[in-house]
């Protein structure tokens, strides 16, 4: 990574901290801090958009930072995410409604099939070009 | 795509940091190319071009 990468980069971890942090504030915040007062709740859930928006913005920018084998790197990486999570996803949704599962399917599941395959899959990406 | 960019650069005695960081690119992107793993867009092709004072063709063989 040059020096220029870096700061986008960082920039982009920032963000996603603070996209982590706002999450959950929007998630427990109702119960533990303000007893579930729904002003408040919106305000936290106004603070999650803007940051998520800002997390996108930011990302969009770090990959504009890298040079050609790196964004070719993540638009495999990310092409490879997204089919394999619309093929989980549909699957996963009809396994409930075919009774093979025993409990409800969450959005949080399909996150982490994302965020495991993106992972592995611009591993294996960098690898490839090494 | 072939290419002469390792001897080219042996020549000068430059690592492939150093190429790198001529070109602003990443180290990895000059190990892709020089192993013919990755094919640089004609931007970057004429880039490295201009750095080594030889044309497109003196440095990659699409053969």
């Amino acid at each position: 990574m040059t020096s220029i990468q870096a700061r986008p980069t960082t920039s982009l971890a920032i963000w996603t901290g603070g996209w982590v942090l706002a999450t959950a504030l929007l998630s427990f915040g109702p119960r533990f801090l303000w007893h579930y007062s729904e002003a408040a709740t919106l305000v936290a859930l106004a603070l999650q958009v803007a940051v998520g928006i800002g997390m996108l913005f930011s990302l969009r920018q770090q990959v504009r930072s890298l040079d050609e084998l790196q964004q070719k790197i993540q638009l495999e990486a990310a092409a490879t995410t997204l089919a394999i999570g619309l093929i989980f996803a549909g699957s996963y949704q009809m396994l409930q409604d075919v009774r093979l599962l025993g409990f409800t399917p969450t959005i949080s599941h399909l996150m982490i099939v994302l965020a495991i395959t993106y992972m592995v899959t611009l591993l294996m990406a960098r690898r490839r070009y090494q | 795509m072939k290419n002469r960019l390792k001897v080219l650069r042996a020549e000068r005695d430059w690592t492939q940091a150093d190429l790198a960081e001529r070109l602003d690119v990443s180290r990895q992107t000059i190990n892709a190319i020089e192993k013919g793993k990755f094919d640089p867009s004609l931007p970057l092709a004429f880039r490295i071009a201009r750095l080594f004072a030889l044309s497109i063709e003196e440095i990659f063989d699409d053969e």
